[in-house]
């Protein structure tokens, strides 16, 4: 039976091919004969992008509903005025079935790749596509950082799409409030405060909560504690070159962070509030790791700007609600607003004029702007963006630094470091870390060793 | 025929026409070729005769073998030659054994390899045991099949789901709150204060993990060795018993005998089962917390961290360690035939 519906597929295939192929070939005439239509009203500013209606882009990418339904929303006008269909199919596996669609010769128009390390693996397929013109200078928009992370060896492939801010501390405004504690601006002075609440703590309640649980990918919230502590401390220069393996896990410098991190997060006295000792932060979900900051057992959780969707429905979010979050102070202060995130790569398979009129489009902050109307939770790094359009709080404090030309921005390393190390042994390591307590030379040893060799 | 699938293409429903044509197209041409082949193979005659009938009976068989196994295979041992990261990569290279080379001198590699081997001598022979002992005691019971059938019910469960359940036992929260886990509430109240937090305990968490597979495989066990027990002839048990045997002498010196072959099947096919074994430790851990085996660093390495070829390796190492037991096994049964 199986067998059967796999020829039958392939034979569908190869009848789709044919008719794609057919669609292709007219689209193209079409597009030479008839001159590019006037778009007027509403629609005119969409002309940049016309002259390609009735053709169909097709785009994948890990965005899930209902996030993937407002971005069908955000470009439902463009797609009326252009008459270009953009066909958006979500995979909650997307890292593992792009490369296989690649590979099988069914790759989509755009696809929408979260990790740089996954778009330089694309490239070096040979089947990226390079940007249009457009494209290449709306990136001018974005902090320069951006422009290398959409590149590979150089060559500029992919612009970004959405923005998070991983730089944010978690807490309940109520409870400092109540306790008298304040903000903390500086890496000494969070130190202190953490201090200062321990000493006040009892019993489970602690400073600070973690989870790293994650199922295939526990581990990668530590991961980001350690990138936070290498960027605040040495600044993007050691960053980049820990990326690119120059700085290894076992060199000085992330041995240093890694105390850092020793002193924070392993810290028995500071963690973890509500679940136990250090070692439930390896068994705790990154779902569930601040849940004990609304029930006042937790201080401080550092997570990105997207735990937002994790506090239960109807906890109000804001400066005078039960959880907001501040910028993570830099360990060391000579560092300027170190601000570390993550993001989405447009990037192209295809080179036909419909599927460079989406990409140009895309990159535009017409289209950032258009999104952030449709619902909150969504943050561009455009610096061309009109950062009052945003009614979140989260929204707000994320894209004052995501879109902060002065920012020393830098892009999660573990997305952007080879998948072995920054999607395997990382991981793998940051679990034995705080859930076997392995040495942090050990640790680094381990996850040194699984760089993949040329 | 090239317009009516343009014009169709252009809304949903015309591509699920579109593909649905197709099927219907590969099908009928699929039928059309067998007709056409049967046909001509009932004309031939003489000495084309034998030949043809070999092709046809054979061709289909040996086409999907072909397509499903060896070319794999062929693939997969030529990735590992190979310094293959990620699929659809241009540059790579051969790079001789290296890849195998790394399998048994990574540290972390090596440890996988020495736990599957702990599997492999462990869980076979515990639930082989377990098998065993269940289908004697139960043999002349006056109820034995409710026991049979409870232990029976774990071989229906998948590995997934029986991960799932005894993850649930394994439970562990801090000894101060109430206590979901089974085991730490049982332990606890055996007088074990502050039992560990199991699954997260190396190399506790490995056993436990074990405990799950025998949990499963002594059902199978039971019941093939029992109906092997129950096969032996009366005549001989009672001569036996004439000659003085009784209890555990019985057991060592002819019913175990009588049923070797059997014995010997069932803790290949066990053998072959925990080789592969996969599904408890990804789901229980995800290999994590020095738990990891062959079968789930080879998933991670080719579909997880792009090691295509390190990978590859893996699989044709799990692949050379399955075949010898896949040859022997086979042999014991059709030696078993022959006997009956």
């Amino acid at each position: 039976m199986k067998r059967n519906t796999r020829f039958a597929t392939a034979a569908a295939g190869v009848v789709a091919l044919v008719a794609v192929a057919g669609c292709s070939s007219g689209s193209g005439t079409t597009a030479q004969s008839s001159a590019v239509p006037t778009l007027t009203g509403d629609c005119a500013q969409y002309q940049p992008y016309a002259g390609h209606s009735g053709s169909t882009v097709t785009m994948f990418g890990s965005i899930l509903s209902p996030e993937s339904d407002s971005l069908n929303t955000s470009w439902a006008a463009f797609s009326k005025c252009t008459g270009i269909k953009i066909q958006y199919t979500g995979s909650n596996t997307f890292e593992s079935d792009l490369p296989v669609k690649v590979n099988g010769g069914n790759a989509p128009n755009l696809a929408i790749i979260p990790q740089p390390g996954l778009l330089s693996q694309m490239v070096q397929t040979g089947t990226v596509k390079k940007p249009p013109a457009d494209t290449v200078a709306n990136e001018a928009n974005w902090n320069a950082a951006w422009k290398g992370y959409g590149s590979v060896n150089g060559t500029f492939y992919a612009a970004p799409m959405s923005a998070n801010m991983k730089s944010l501390v978690w807490y309940s405004p109520k409870y400092f409030a109540d306790n008298g504690y304040t903000v903390p601006t500086t890496w000494a002075d969070m130190m202190s405060l953490s201090a200062k609440m321990a000493s006040k703590m009892t019993g489970a309640v602690k400073p600070w909560c973690g989870g790293i649980g994650s199922g295939t990918a526990s581990g990668w919230p530590a991961t980001d504690w350690l990138e936070e502590a290498v960027l605040g401390s040495f600044g993007g220069q050691v960053y980049d070159d820990w990326i690119s393996h120059k700085v290894t896990f076992s060199s000085p410098q992330i041995q240093q962070a890694m105390k850092i991190v020793v002193d924070w997060m392993q810290n028995p006295a500071w963690v973890n509030g509500g679940y136990g000792d250090v070692k439930t932060i390896a068994t705790t979900t990154f779902q569930n790791a601040g849940l004990p900051i609304l029930k006042n057992q937790c201080g401080m959780l550092q997570q990105a700007s997207f735990y937002e969707a994790q506090w239960p429905k109807g906890t109000k979010v804001g400066p005078d609600g039960a959880v907001f979050a501040f910028k993570l102070p830099a360990v060391n202060p000579s560092i300027v607003t170190p601000v570390e995130g993550g993001g989405e790569f447009v990037t192209a398979f295809a080179s036909d004029p419909a599927t460079q009129a989406v990409q140009n489009y895309l990159s535009s902050p017409q289209w950032a702007e258009s999104r952030i109307k449709v619902a909150p939770g969504w943050v561009s790094a455009n610096e061309k963006v009109d950062q009052s359009l945003y009614t979140d709080p989260i929204d707000k404090i994320s894209a004052k630094y995501l879109a902060d030309p002065k920012a020393t921005f830098r892009f999660d390393a573990s997305d952007a470091m080879p998948a072995a190390v920054g999607s395997g042994a990382e991981w793998k390591a940051m679990v034995d870390w705080f859930g076997s307590g392995k040495s942090s030379l050990d640790v680094a040893k381990e996850t040194d060793a699984a760089w993949p060799t040329k | 025929m090239a317009t009516a699938y343009l014009l169709m293409a252009s809304s949903t429903a015309g591509q699920a026409a579109t593909t649905l044509l197709g099927v219907i197209e590969a099908v009928g041409g699929f039928i059309a070729i067998l007709v056409i082949v049967f046909f001509v193979a009932g004309r031939a005659t003489g000495r084309l005769q034998k030949p043809i009938a070999v092709v046809i009976c054979l061709g289909p068989a040996l086409f999907l073998v072909t397509l499903g196994l060896i070319i794999p295979a062929i693939t997969t041992i030529n990735n590992s030659l190979k310094n293959q990261q990620f699929l659809g990569q241009l540059d790579t290279q051969y790079i001789g054994f290296k890849n195998y080379t790394y399998a048994f001198t990574d540290p972390t590699t090596q440890q996988t390899i020495l736990r599957t081997v702990l599997w492999l001598l462990i869980v076979p022979a515990a639930a082989v045991a377990v098998g065993l002992l269940v289908a004697l005691l139960v043999d002349r019971m006056k109820y034995s099949s409710i026991p049979k059938t409870m232990i029976f019910l774990p071989t229906a469960i998948s590995f997934v789901g029986a991960a799932v359940i005894w993850s649930y036992v394994y439970n562990y929260v801090t000894p101060s709150q109430p206590q979901t886990g089974l085991l730490s509430e049982i332990v606890m109240k055996l007088g074990w204060s502050n039992p560990p937090n199991w699954l997260i305990t190396a190399p506790t968490n490995t056993f436990l993990e074990m405990v799950i597979m025998i949990w499963i495989q002594a059902g199978f066990a039971m019941v093939v060795l029992g109906a092997a027990l129950k096969a032996i002839p009366d005549e001989v048990i009672e001569s036996a018993r004439l000659d003085g045997a009784e209890g555990f002498t019985l057991f060592r010196t002819v019913q175990i005998p009588m049923i070797r072959n059997t014995l010997v099947v069932v803790l290949t096919t066990v053998m072959i089962t925990t080789l592969k074994v996969f599904d408890i430790v990804f789901t229980i851990n995800n290999g994590n917390f020095d738990t990891d085996v062959l079968a789930r660093q080879m998933y991670a390495d080719m579909f997880v961290t792009s090691q295509v070829s390190r990978g590859s390796a893996l699989a044709v190492i799990l692949f050379l360690a399955v075949t010898p037991l896949v040859f022997y096994n086979i042999r014991q049964l059709r030696r078993e035939r022959e006997t009956r």
